[in-house]
């Protein structure tokens, strides 16, 4: 059956690619570096269009897992099992969409090209794997396995302070996960399985949810970041690369919103409920105080990665009101977050590559030299404010419809953030692209080229496409968000009645 | 007179490798030129023999000698993994002991000797037996380890080892005199039925104190590891190869062994001591070496942590905790022995043999094979999923959380991550610092064992299973 290996072929496509640069192409001459290059891209490319397959086979009213492919591997009720919900396929294509492009943008890496390709192909393989996953164990493998690639991306083509970036993103998340891991092992002890599907009919007894929760959480809440372990993500996105920066916005970040969804809520549905409050506290935090962080900063990366932190904490605290609109928001608002970070990655990638500078101060007035740029800044830029019209907005205000429901106080200074998004980046805005052009420097930087615009023109459309017509989106994961949603809040129910009639005794 | 003849089918292996060890022996005596490169390769090939005997001959009986000798499937899991890491490292030795100029044909023969030693001590069913083939091997040991007799280093590594390893074998003879008076018995199963009923005894458990501190030692585990980095910085790096795998992974058998097998009924006694130990070696291991220069004596600290680790599976005192156990010691006996390879190969062009972590610098550009399969030989030891690593660790820690030991996981976790720090330092210099120098052209059959660790890391999570099962099956027959 065709289909039903199509999820492995996905996942393990670019590490084939991989492989072939490995393995084939052993020179280290021009033309080898160019078909290094050339490799790599179609291998991307090709699995965006197998992951199109995975989309059309797709059916968006089975809440359950489809295109399911189950083999025994380690034995003991570890199986290599993967399949995709209406939460995961979404992941999947976002990654699949926005390799292509970081493969393009790396179109001007000169140095070890191809460790660089290979390294990246194999990243692709094991972010895709964190998304089809359905065992703990398998889960765990693709999961942790990204930080070998990430590491060397960062420490081998990064900026200045590449070493000290890459060894606190290794040790940071490193030392979350291992706390998930020994959750893991109790859970499989206590359900006798691995297994995602039985696990998510599993009721693990109250006392056990919350540690467990506590320990998924130190991972995901480091992955997401969550304040104040976010304090790794500033570093590792200004030292990365420009495609580093990219996957590790639009995609590293999903992870830890994906597990939230895919574990912590569904699994621990009473100590998510418990711990609900510390997560909206956490996020508003994180929106209010890491928005102020970001209108202090001089370097582009970092104030664009402090904006990342604070709309990582709408998706937070979307997914943990347990509403419709709240989760359905948290994903929308990832999805959405990963095409127009990426986007202003690249943005400031396309001005890092002529002027190798990313301080706001070096730059000014470039919409003289370059409007078709102006532009796509702008496009994004209102983007990550939330104007209507745009994909930032609606999952914005979806997560704050759902947390008004649930909190009206988390909600009213949630939305504080969203009036100081658009200060910080308006700010840079001006700083970067109006005023007048008297830098001596910037007085023959040229407009983007045909390939730069091939990579950002298709986020364009998107975002401007998803926040007029939302509905393909919403329409996919509404089955699986709404099977989750009832599931959750049966949990909480039987618990109450449990607790009702222990009282009546 | 009984019958002789079935018991010696039982120890075929340990036969061959003792009479095969004194014919080399006198053919390297008696023939007059030098015969370091035949009796090396005929060693190879003793080794192989028994190695082919243990897996192969699998039919002829558990005991023998009335049960001091025991041949089940975890004896054999073990002597098999511990010819080959012995074999493996003969292989690895003979160039470099020829660029030395310290090619005597004594070291294959002693190595074959430690080998039979640790054979003998993996099969012990008794605590005679198991002091016998201690000392046969630690006698090996201190001989090897002095071997480049020249140098200063070396002489002092071997009599520093020498003077502790007799320690540690007194307190082991002390322990088992103890657990004799106590017990009534130097058998394993008869100690055990008089531990049966769970109640030791304040001699007993002083014995079991003792044994446990002789075994700790040879493992080096904290508070016994003293011995560790200065044997390892100082013996000529090939014997400090063979010190970091085979003995490791015999020792770790028979401390399995007799505490699972002599002293079941008591667990909750020993398990207090190998979660101390454990915790102390894991923690200890990860920060010592965070400040090392020297690559042999980094991985002292390393081999130190990772004893813990496996201790852990051992805290447990559950099949599948010893499983873990010996999951854990083949991941991490093939880990080192790639490990030690990469440090062989690293021979500068200028000033020969080197062994500092800064030689290391910008390898990734001088020989990208070696320093990739260095990096996944350090991300492995490091215990990063997918390599090979990650699983030993897996199921160590998974038996201990199921036997509730979660404090024990959690501190092993958080040391992991603190020794995580440590291998990235060296996937740092080699493939972030600019290059100082090339090494030159390594021998083949180092390159080979390279190669080999290198997939066996990268690739474990594809062909895990069968491992598992035999590991499974081998712990199986402890119980």
């Amino acid at each position: 059956m065709p289909t039903n290996s199509l999820l492995t072929l996905v996942t393990f496509l670019p590490l084939a690619g991989a492989v072939l640069i490995l393995f084939l192409l052993r020179d280290d001459n021009q033309t080898s570096i160019r078909n290094v290059r050339y490799v790599s891209l179609w291998a991307t490319i090709f699995t965006f269009l197998l992951s199109l397959l995975v989309w059309s086979n797709f059916d968006p009213s089975n809440p359950g897992f489809q295109m399911v492919e189950k083999h025994s591997w380690l034995g003991n009720q570890i199986n290599y099992h993967v399949g995709v919900d209406g939460i995961s396929v979404l992941f999947v294509l976002l990654t699949t969409f926005l390799m292509p492009g970081c493969i393009l943008a790396s179109w001007a890496v000169k140095t070890r090209v191809k460790e660089y390709m290979i390294a990246f192909l194999v990243l692709e393989t094991l972010m895709i794997g964190v998304f089809v996953s359905l065992d703990l164990l398998l889960f765990y493998l693709f999961f942790e396995g990204g930080l070998i690639p990430m590491f060397l991306i960062i420490g081998i083509w990064g900026g200045a302070r590449r070493v000290y970036a890459s060894f606190k993103f290794f040790l940071y998340t490193l030392l979350g996960s291992v706390l998930m891991l020994l959750a893991m092992m109790a859970m499989y002890w206590s359900a006798g399985t691995t297994d995602i599907p039985t696990l998510l009919a599993h009721k693990f007894p109250v006392e056990l949810q919350t540690w467990l929760w506590l320990a998924f959480f130190a991972s995901f809440a480091v992955k997401m970041p969550m304040w104040p372990v976010h304090t790794w993500l500033p570093d590792a996105h200004v030292e990365a690369p420009t495609a580093g920066s990219v996957v590790l916005a639009a995609i590293l970040l999903k992870m830890g919103g994906y597990g939230f969804l895919r574990f912590s809520l569904p699994m621990f549905p009473v100590a998510s409920d418990y711990f609900a409050p510390l997560v909206f506290g956490m996020s508003v935090i994180a929106i209010v105080y890491t928005s102020l962080v970001a209108l202090m900063q001089e370097d582009m990366k970092k104030l664009i990665a402090y904006s990342s932190v604070a709309h990582m904490g709408f998706v937070t605290m979307g997914i943990f009101t347990g509403t419709v609109q709240g989760i359905e928001g948290g994903i929308f608002q990832m999805i959405s977050h990963g095409f127009i970070s990426g986007a202003l990655f690249l943005c400031v990638g396309v001005v890092y590559d002529r002027m190798h500078t990313r301080e706001i101060a070096a730059y000014g007035g470039l919409v003289n030299r370059m409007p078709i740029y102006a532009f796509t800044f702008m496009v994004f830029t209102l983007a990550n404010v939330g104007l209507p019209g745009t994909s930032g907005f609606v999952g914005e205000f979806l997560t704050l419809a759902g947390a008004f429901k649930a909190n009206t106080w988390v909600a009213a200074f949630a939305t504080t953030g969203v009036i100081l998004s658009a200060g910080y980046a308006l700010w840079l805005y001006r700083k970067v692209v109006f005023g007048v052009l008297e830098k001596e420097n910037l007085k023959t930087i040229a407009d983007m080229n045909k390939r730069e615009m091939a990579i950002l023109a298709p986020l364009i459309v998107l975002t401007v496409f998803f926040g007029f017509y939302p509905a393909p989106i919403i329409d996919a994961m509404d089955a699986s968000v709404t099977q989750l949603i009832d599931q959750y809040q049966a949990s909480l129910a039987a618990l109450e009645s449990a607790s009702q009639l222990a009282q009546a005794q | 007179m009984t019958n002789l003849t079935p018991d010696l089918m039982v120890i075929l292996p340990e036969l061959v490798l003792a009479g095969g060890a004194m014919a080399l022996l006198m053919l390297g005596v008696f023939r007059k030129e030098d015969s370091f490169d035949l009796v090396s390769s005929l060693s190879l090939m003793l080794l192989a023999i028994a190695g082919a005997l243990v897996v192969f001959g699998g039919q002829t009986g558990e005991t023998a000698f009335g049960g001091q000798f025991t041949n089940d499937t975890f004896a054999r899991f073990m002597k098999a993994m511990t010819l080959f890491g012995s074999a493996v490292t003969v292989m690895m030795s003979v160039t470099f002991m020829k660029r030395r100029q310290i090619q005597r044909f004594e070291y294959p023969v002693l190595v074959v000797l430690a080998t039979l030693g640790m054979c003998m001590m993996i099969s012990a069913g008794d605590l005679v037996a198991l002091y016998m083939g201690l000392e046969l091997q630690s006698l090996a040991l201190y001989v090897v380890a002095a071997f480049n007799r020249d140098s200063v280093r070396s002489s002092e590594a071997g009599l520093k080892y020498f003077v502790l390893g007799a320690l540690s074998s007194g307190m082991l003879l002390y322990g088992a005199s103890l657990v004799y008076g106590f017990s009534g018995a130097t058998q394993f199963d008869a100690i055990a039925s008089v531990v049966a009923n769970g109640n030791a005894g304040l001699g007993l458990l002083f014995g079991i104190v003792f044994v446990v501190a002789g075994l700790a030692f040879k493992v080096s585990a904290v508070p016994f590891h003293m011995w560790t980095p200065d044997v390892y910085e100082g013996a000529p790096t090939p014997v400090t190869a063979f010190f970091a795998a085979a003995p490791k992974v015999a020792a770790m058998a028979i401390f399995t062994r007799v505490l699972i097998e002599a002293f079941p009924g008591v667990t909750k006694d020993w398990q207090q001591i190998i979660v101390f130990i454990s915790i102390a070696s894991m923690v200890l291991g990860a920060f010592a070496a965070i400040g090392q220069n020297n690559i042999k004596r980094l991985m002292a600290y390393s081999s130190i942590g990772h004893m813990g680790f496996a201790l852990v599976g051992l805290a447990a005192g559950t099949a599948e905790g010893v499983r873990g156990v010996i999951i854990y010691m083949a991941i991490y006996m093939i880990m080192t022995l790639g490990t030690f390879a990469c440090i062989l190969a690293m021979r500068s062009k200028d000033e020969g043999q080197v062994e500092d972590i800064s030689d290391l610098a910008g390898l990734a550009r001088n020989d990208k094979l070696m320093a990739f399969v260095l990096a996944m030989l350090l991300f492995s030891l490091a215990g990063i999923p997918p390599l090979a690593g990650f699983f030993g660790k897996f199921f160590v820690f998974a038996a201990a959380i199921k036997e509730g030991l979660v404090a024990l996981a959690v501190i092993g976790v958080l040391a992991s991550v603190v020794g995580a720090y440590y291998y990235l330092r060296i996937i740092k210099i080699m493939y972030l610092d600019d290059p100082v120098q090339e090494f030159e052209q390594t021998p083949r059959e180092i390159r080979l064992v390279m190669a080999l660790s290198g997939i066996f890391v990268l690739a474990f999570a594809l062909f895990a299973r069968p491992i598992i099962t035999a590991a499974e099956a081998a712990a199986a027959s402890l119980f």
